[in-house]
């Protein structure tokens, strides 16, 4: 493996990167994520302009065929500037179920409109009572003549609010927490039956709580094989922990530069305070912690292609590190800018949020330790 | 980065295993077996490095002009995992990573001729005198007068936490030539034969009862001035050359083998219930914790490596590797005395001695856990303690 960048991948860090710094301002940032879309369409259609949205899907889906770490690149960049659009729920997650999962048929008809920035699509997955356990579907499937009916609550459904179609899970068989039995169904959003409560998220993002009170879809909207589905889902999920780890890497950076910025220049009894040991020292652990978490990530990518067991280890490894980062970093950054960490003005304390909603996603450090602790020979 | 004809890695793994399968001895695998210390256990570790000599594999990391293998830094760390994993002990640190790199740097065609090869053969066997009784952290400090006499520096003073002192026949060494300017200014690196008239070493014993350390008394010393490396007055740049060589020695190395030995005495000890204490839901939580943060750990390392293999600098984390590195090894140090239990307290240090016949009171898997959590509070403290390599990285590299 190698840590270096590739040539393809420092052309997309600079793309993003450029963007940020072009049209991202910490002032566009907070309007967007004040405004009723909480991002602007008009970035994801230069999103799609510039080729990104097509960079986690393989060229025969009309993708550029990019690798993980092309898309823990772009996540990263996209973490520094705080960037609101949805990236991660769109593409990362369920963009890539449908790839995965997907009919020929499936694919051609719904990855080309989101790769051209025209659909958006939210996964459906999470539920009240999984506590990350990922296998835990209570929302229930039963046949309908030919085709299906879905019924159930789903929660915190990223991208929600705007997703054109729902990835939504449910259980044909088999009790609350089994492998088994749990499929995936393609449910156009506005479809009858579906009730969704929108709300912004602590870090300015939308998502939306959606229930399903016999929602009928046809026969060909199951994706994939039955049997399967949980696995995919798990995989997904994993590459989706990659995804946002790389992004808080990006967030954290950006709180580790500004926070000593702040301390090299913040004067009390005289003196600017970084030059006072016990803070010099908590900003040395958040600089150690950061590196730290940049290099196991790029060293669990390179597990990745192998898949199964290495892939789960990978994945709960750096999500536990990252997790454990980010609370140091984003409670120093705020305690070390004292009173002005605590406000809402300065745009610490919303990278610190994003840190928080991150550190939530996908399952949380206690989950992801007994996770990879299951996993040690 | 120069393009080099492909490396079959997993070759050189077998061909490394096959040597170490036929060429390391079963006594020297027991001595370092018994070897809590970071430091080897010293007459096995000098019989290890005569065999590797012979094969020409004594200096993994050393130029080819000067006798080394020519292994790229995958090959060197591959080196360094089999021999861990097949129980040979660790390299003799002073003179291979230290003594040797500064001569190559700094020292005269003269130098290079006559020590390198002897250095190589584990014919001379170094000491760092660096600290002294005032000047610990604060090594600038340093206070051993060398004046000049004729062809020679007369010294007087003393060194301390010299390690291996009383089994070195060398000794490379900060001395103060000047007083004026800044502390940094008036100091030079100095090489001297250990049986030289006027040395006095006297043990120090350390918590674990083992004499490692040593304090070294001057009482006029004549050193030849040939001696000297670098300029007079200019020892400190000879000294933080050396420190760059330093991080040629690996830090994760020692990681992977006190996780292999906590797994060990984890599969052996049994939880409350009685159930092996490996299958115990909260031991596992925190061996996958200590096991996370020993991989980021690995990796920062292997991402240095690789940085500087390509010849770039290796940037900024480089100097988290000193400071994450001791933190990581002490956090696996506390899993396994934890791990081992009522197995930590017993004390034997008769069963640690190389060759010995007694009967332990304790387990084979336990017997170095408390031993090696005592060794190792020095990684927070030698080479500038813990607060100070902060306060370095603060300053050099936060720029605060």
């Amino acid at each position: 493996m190698t840590f270096a960048l590739s040539e393809e991948q420092q052309m997309l860090k600079d793309s993003v990167d450029r963007f940020v710094a072009q049209d991202y301002g910490f002032d566009v940032r907070r309007a967007l994520a004040e405004s009723d879309l909480g991002y602007s369409a008009g970035n994801w259609k230069t999103f799609a302009e510039l080729g990104w949205l097509s960079v986690p899907f393989a060229e025969e889906n009309g993708g550029f065929g990019g690798s993980l770490r092309d898309v823990a690149t772009m996540t990263e960049a996209l973490g520094r500037g705080l960037v609101t659009e949805p990236f991660v729920p769109c593409l990362v997650l369920a963009g890539r179920l449908v790839e995965i999962l997907g009919s020929a048929e499936q694919r051609q008809t719904i990855l080309p409109p989101v790769i051209a920035g025209e659909t958006q699509l939210a996964l459906a997955h999470a539920e009240r009572r999984a506590a990350g356990n990922l296998a835990c579907v209570g929302c229930t499937v039963q046949a309908d003549g030919d085709g299906f009916l879905i019924s159930g609550e789903k929660q915190l459904v990223l991208n929600g609010p705007s997703a054109d179609l729902l990835l939504v899970s449910a259980r044909s068989g088999g009790a609350e927490r089994d492998r088994q039995g749990v499929e995936l169904f393609v449910v156009d959003a506005h479809a009858d039956g579906i009730r969704r409560r929108d709300y912004p998220t602590i870090d300015g993002l939308r998502a939306a709580d959606i229930t399903f009170d016999r929602v009928r879809v046809d026969g060909t909207a199951r994706l994939g094989d039955p049997d399967t589905s949980i696995d995919a889902i798990e995989a997904v999920i994993d590459e989706a922990i990659i995804a946002c780890c790389a992004e808080a890497i990006g967030v954290m950076e950006v709180l580790v530069r500004d926070t000593v910025e702040y301390a090299r220049t913040r004067k009390q009894f005289g003196t600017p305070i970084g030059k006072f040991q016990a803070l010099q020292h908590r900003m040395v652990e958040m600089f150690v912690a950061h590196e730290q978490s940049r290099a196991l990530l790029l060293q669990v990518i390179g597990e990745f292609p192998a898949g199964g067991a290495a892939a789960r280890r990978a994945a709960s490894a750096i999500k536990v590190h990252v997790s454990r980062s980010a609370r140091l970093i984003g409670e120093e950054s705020i305690q070390i800018h004292g009173g002005m960490g605590t406000t809402d003005e300065l745009h610490i304390g919303h990278y610190v949020k994003r840190l928080l909603a991150l550190e939530a996603l996908f399952g949380g450090t206690d989950y992801h330790l007994d996770r990879y602790a299951a996993l040690i020979d | 980065m120069s393009e080099q004809p492909e490396i079959d890695y997993e070759a050189f793994r077998e061909e490394v295993r096959a040597f170490l399968a036929t060429h390391l001895p079963d006594d020297i695998r027991e001595a370092t077996r018994l070897t809590a210390s970071m430091f080897p256990h010293m007459p096995t570790a000098i019989a290890w490095q005569k065999i590797l000599h012979r094969q020409g594999w004594a200096a993994p990391h050393w130029p080819v002009e000067f006798g080394g293998p020519g292994w790229d830094l995958h090959q060197q760390m591959i080196f360094r995992e089999e021999q861990d994993l097949a129980g040979a002990p660790s390299t003799i640190m002073q003179g291979l990573f230290m003594c040797g790199p500064v001569l190559m740097g700094h020292g005269t065609k003269a130098q290079q001729e006559y020590y390198l090869p002897r250095l190589l053969s584990a014919e001379h066997i170094w000491c760092q005198g660096y600290s002294e009784p005032a000047s610990g952290s604060d090594l600038a400090s340093l206070k051993m007068s060398a004046v000049p006499d004729g062809d020679d520096y007369i010294l007087n003073g003393s060194k301390i936490w010299t390690s291996n002192a009383h089994e070195a026949s060398h000794m490379f060494l900060l001395v103060r030539t000047s007083t004026e300017g800044r502390p940094q200014q008036g100091i030079t690196f100095l090489l001297l034969e250990m049986d030289t008239p006027g040395i006095t070493v006297e043990p120090i014993i350390n918590l674990n009862g083992v004499q490692e350390q040593n304090q070294v008394f001057f009482d006029d010393v004549r050193v030849p001035q040939a001696n000297r490396v670098g300029a007079e007055n200019d020892g400190w740049t000879v000294a933080k050359y050396l420190l760059e060589f330093e991080r040629s020695m690996s830090y994760a190395a020692p990681l992977k083998k006190r996780l292999r030995q906590i797994r060990r005495s984890a599969s052996e000890e049994v939880a409350a219930d009685g159930t092996p204490l490996i299958d115990d839901r909260v031991f596992r939580r925190k061996l996958a914790e200590a096991e996370i943060n020993a991989r980021a750990f690995i990796a920062t390392e292997m991402r240095v490596n690789e940085e500087t293999a390509a010849g770039g600098s290796p940037g900024p984390a480089a100097s988290v590797l000193k400071i994450a590195g001791a933190d990581a090894r002490q956090a696996l140090d506390k899993l396994w005395l934890q791990t081992v239990g009522l197995n930590g307290v017993p004390l034997q240090p008769e069963a640690l001695v190389p060759g010995n016949n007694v009967a332990s009171l304790v387990p084979d898997h336990a017997l170095t856990a408390m031993a090696t959590w005592l060794d190792d509070r020095s990684t927070t403290i030698a080479g500038g303690s813990a607060e100070v390599q902060r306060s370095i990285v603060a300053k050099a590299v936060l720029g605060l």
